[in-house]
C-alpha cells in the first residue's frame, strides 16, 4: 500500500507565545519546535497500516528549513521517505496554499491513503486535511478516533455532538486523526540513526507549479481579550462560601 | 460584483440546530451594515418546512436543496450542492458553523470555491467593506484578525458565542436542484450511534461542571454529577482526569479535547494550565474551586473559592437547589 502522512512542525504546547509589538506575528526566538501532536497520530496509524499489510510510508511536509527535523523524526519512527516542500515564498502559506502545495506534491506519487492531523496546534485552523481531499478529488474522513481497514475501503468512527458516526470511504481518501486514534511510538535510537540515511526530496513552489499568494491573511496578531478581574468569594466555612457563590451566580452573573 | 451575506444552515434529524440561528443573526448584523440581504442554504431531504424558522432570525431568502442524496450529511455531496448555488449567486460573505459538521464542510467547500476561510471565529465585523474575522490561535494564547482576499469571504463561527437575536424577515424559499450525482459520492454513513446519556454534548452545554486532578479519582466525580444535575448541566474533565482513566476522552475540555462556550463553567480541582484554558476561555462565567490559592485558574475565574472542593461542591449543590426551588 502507498501510504502518505502529512506532518507540520509547530511550537511545543508549553511554549510561551509573545505577540510582536507591531502585530505581525509571534516572537519565534525562544520556541522549541515539535511535530504537531495530531500529526503524530497520523504517522503512527500509517506505520501500523504498513506493518499489517506492507507498503511504504511517505512523509510530506510544508515548512521552512527547520521542518526537516520533524520529517526526520517521522522517518525515525519508521517511515520510509520524505518530501520537504521548502520555499521562503511559502512561509506565510495559509490553509489554501498549504493544501495546494501538498496536493501538487502528492499528485506526483502513487497513494492509497493519506493521513493528516485533525488540526495544527499553532494556527488551530483545521482546514488542510479536508481541503487536500477536495483538491485531490477524493473523499475525506475528518476527526477520526478509530479505523478499520477493508479491501479498497476503510471504516471509521467520527464523534459528532451527542453521537458517533460509523462511516465508510473508498480508497484513496484523506483521514484526519483525532486524539485517541492510537498511542504514537517514540523513535528508537536505531530508528534515529537509520532516519539520517532515508531519502528526502526537497521541492520549492516553482517545482510544484503552485501560486504562493494566500487567500486568507492574518492582518494582525493581537493578545487575547482580557477578562474583567474576578473575585475570591469570602466566607468562614465551605457552606458560607458555597451559599455566597450561589447567590452571586443568581443575582450578579444571572446564569442560574 | 460579489454581494450578499450567506449562511449554511445546519439541520439534523429534521430540526435546525441552534448554530443555524446564531449564524442567521450574525449574518443579519453584517448585512445591515453593508446594506445587503441575508440568504441561507438549507440542504437535506424533506426539510423545506424548516426554512420559515430561519426568517425569524433575519434571513431574507432560503435556497433549499432537497434530495435523498443530501441525507444524511456527507461532505462531498453537501460541498457540491452548496458550491453550485453559491457560484450561481456570487455572495460576498459566507458564514458556516464551526460545529463538527460545519468544520468538515467549510474546509472542503473553501477548497472547491478556491477561497479563504477563517475557522472557529469568536467575533466577526465589517472593516472597509470587507469581513474581518477574529479567531483564537496557539490555544488562545493570541488572536488573529483575518482578512480573506477572495469571494466569498468565508468564516466559521464558534457555537454558543454569537447571540441568536430575533429579527423577522421573509425567508422566501427558492428551491434549487442540488445536481449531485450519487455515483460520484465515495463515502457514506453506515450507522449513527447515539450517546444514550440523554445529556447534550459539552460543546453545546449551557452549564458545565468540570473536574481535574484534584478530584483524586473517578468516584469524586459523583459530587460533580449532582451539581450538574441541579444546574441542568454536563460534566467535563481536564486532561489529567482523562489520562488517569477517571473520565472518557469525550469529556475532556482543553487544547487536545473539546472547546466549550457555556454560560457557566465550574472548574473543580483544576489548576488552570494554559492547555485547559484553551478549551474553556469562551465561557461567559467561570467559577473555580480549588484549595490551592496559587492555582493559575483563579486569575481567569470570575468567582474563586479557595477551599476543599469535597466540602464546597456538595454545599454549592444544596445552595443552588434552594435558590432554584
Amino acid at each position: 500500500m502507498n501510504i502518505i502522512a502529512c506532518v507540520k512542525q509547530v511550537p511545543d504546547t508549553e511554549a510561551q507565545i509573545k505577540v510582536k509589538a507591531d502585530g505581525t506575528g509571534i516572537e519565534e526566538g525562544q520556541i522549541k519546535w515539535v511535530m504537531n501532536p495530531y500529526d503524530e497520530f497520523g504517522v503512527e496509524e500509517a506505520l501500523r497500516l504498513k506493518e499489517k499489510g506492507g507498503g511504504t510510508v511517505t512523509i510530506v511536509s510544508l515548512g521552512p528549513a527547520r521542518a526537516m527535523e520533524t520529517i526526520r523524526t517521522a522517518l525515525a519512527m519508521g517511515a520510509d521517505k520524505g518530501v520537504h516542500i521548502c520555499d521562503p515564498a511559502l512561509d506565510k502559506a495559509d490553509a489554501y496554499v498549504t493544501a495546494s502545495a501538498l496536493a501538487a506534491a502528492i499528485k506526483g506519487m502513487p497513494y492509497d491513503i493519506i493521513f493528516c492531523g485533525q488540526r495544527a496546534i499553532d494556527d488551530d485552523s483545521g482546514q488542510v486535511g479536508a481541503m487536500l481531499a477536495e483538491l485531490l478529488g477524493i473523499p475525506q474522513l475528518t476527526i477520526v478516533t478509530k479505523i478499520e481497514y477493508a479491501e479498497n475501503a476503510i471504516k471509521a468512527i467520527r464523534p459528532i455532538e451527542g453521537a458517533q458516526l460509523l462511516v465508510e470511504a473508498g480508497l484513496p481518501c484523506v483521514v484526519t486523526a483525532q486524539k485517541g486514534l492510537n498511542e504514537p511510538r517514540y523513535a528508537s535510537l536505531p530508528g534515529i540513526m537509520k532516519a539520517k540515511k532515508k531519502p528526502v526530496d526537497v521541492k520549492d513552489a516553482a517545482a510544484l507549479g503552485i501560486a504562493a499568494a494566500a487567500k486568507a491573511t492574518v492582518a494582525k496578531t493581537v493578545p487575547p481579550p482580557a477578562r474583567p478581574p474576578g473575585k475570591i468569594v469570602c466566607g468562614d466555612d465551605p457552606a458560607q462560601k458555597a451559599a455566597e457563590t450561589a447567590r452571586l451566580l443568581r443575582e450578579e452573573a444571572k446564569v442560574i | 460584483m460579489a454581494q450578499g451575506v450567506w449562511i449554511i444552515a445546519e439541520q439534523r434529524d429534521g430540526a435546525l440546530r441552534k448554530i443555524s440561528f446564531e449564524l442567521a443573526s450574525t449574518a443579519r448584523k453584517l448585512a445591515d451594515q453593508l446594506g445587503t440581504e441575508v440568504s441561507a442554504i438549507l440542504l437535506g431531504s424533506g426539510i423545506e418546512s424548516l426554512a420559515a424558522q430561519l426568517g425569524k432570525y433575519g434571513v431574507d431568502k432560503v435556497y433549499v436543496g432537497d434530495s435523498p442524496v443530501l441525507e444524511p450529511y456527507i461532505s462531498e455531496a453537501h460541498a457540491a450542492a452548496a458550491a453550485k448555488i453559491i457560484k450561481e449567486n456570487d455572495p460576498a460573505i459566507l458564514l458556516v458553523g464551526a460545529s463538527v459538521q460545519g468544520k468538515d464542510l467549510a474546509a472542503r467547500l473553501a477548497g472547491k470555491l478556491e477561497t479563504g476561510l477563517a475557522t472557529d471565529c469568536t467575533d466577526v465585523k465589517i472593516a472597509d467593506g470587507k469581513l474581518l474575522s477574529i479567531r483564537p490561535m496557539y490555544a488562545g494564547k493570541c488572536f488573529g484578525e483575518i482578512v480573506v482576499n477572495s469571494n466569498p469571504q468565508m468564516a466559521s463561527l464558534r457555537p454558543n458565542v454569537f447571540p441568536a437575536a430575533e429579527n423577522a424577515k421573509a425567508a422566501q424559499v427558492v428551491k434549487f436542484d442540488p445536481a449531485v450525482d450519487a455515483a460520484q459520492i465515495k463515502s457514506k454513513v453506515l450507522e449513527v450511534q447515539k450517546d444514550t446519556s440523554g445529556k447534550v454534548d459539552l460543546t453545546e452545554a449551557n452549564v458545565i461542571v468540570s473536574g481535574g486532578r484534584g478530584m483524586k479519582g473517578p468516584e469524586g466525580f459523583s459530587i460533580l454529577e449532582e451539581l450538574a444535575d441541579v444546574l441542568k448541566g454536563c460534566v467535563g474533565a481536564s486532561r489529567a482526569a482523562v489520562d488517569a482513566g477517571w473520565r472518557l476522552q469525550k469529556d475532556q475540555v482543553g487544547q487536545t479535547g473539546k472547546v466549550v462556550s457555556p454560560n457557566l463553567y465550574v472548574a473543580c480541582g483544576i489548576s488552570g494550565a494554559i492547555q485547559h484554558l484553551a478549551g474553556m476561555s469562551s465561557s461567559k462565567y467561570i467559577v473555580a474551586i480549588n484549595k490551592d490559592a496559587e492555582a493559575p485558574i483563579f486569575a481567569k475565574a470570575d468567582y474563586g473559592v479557595v477551599d476543599d472542593l469535597f466540602k464546597v461542591v456538595p454545599e454549592l449543590t444544596n445552595a443552588c437547589k434552594k435558590l432554584l426551588a
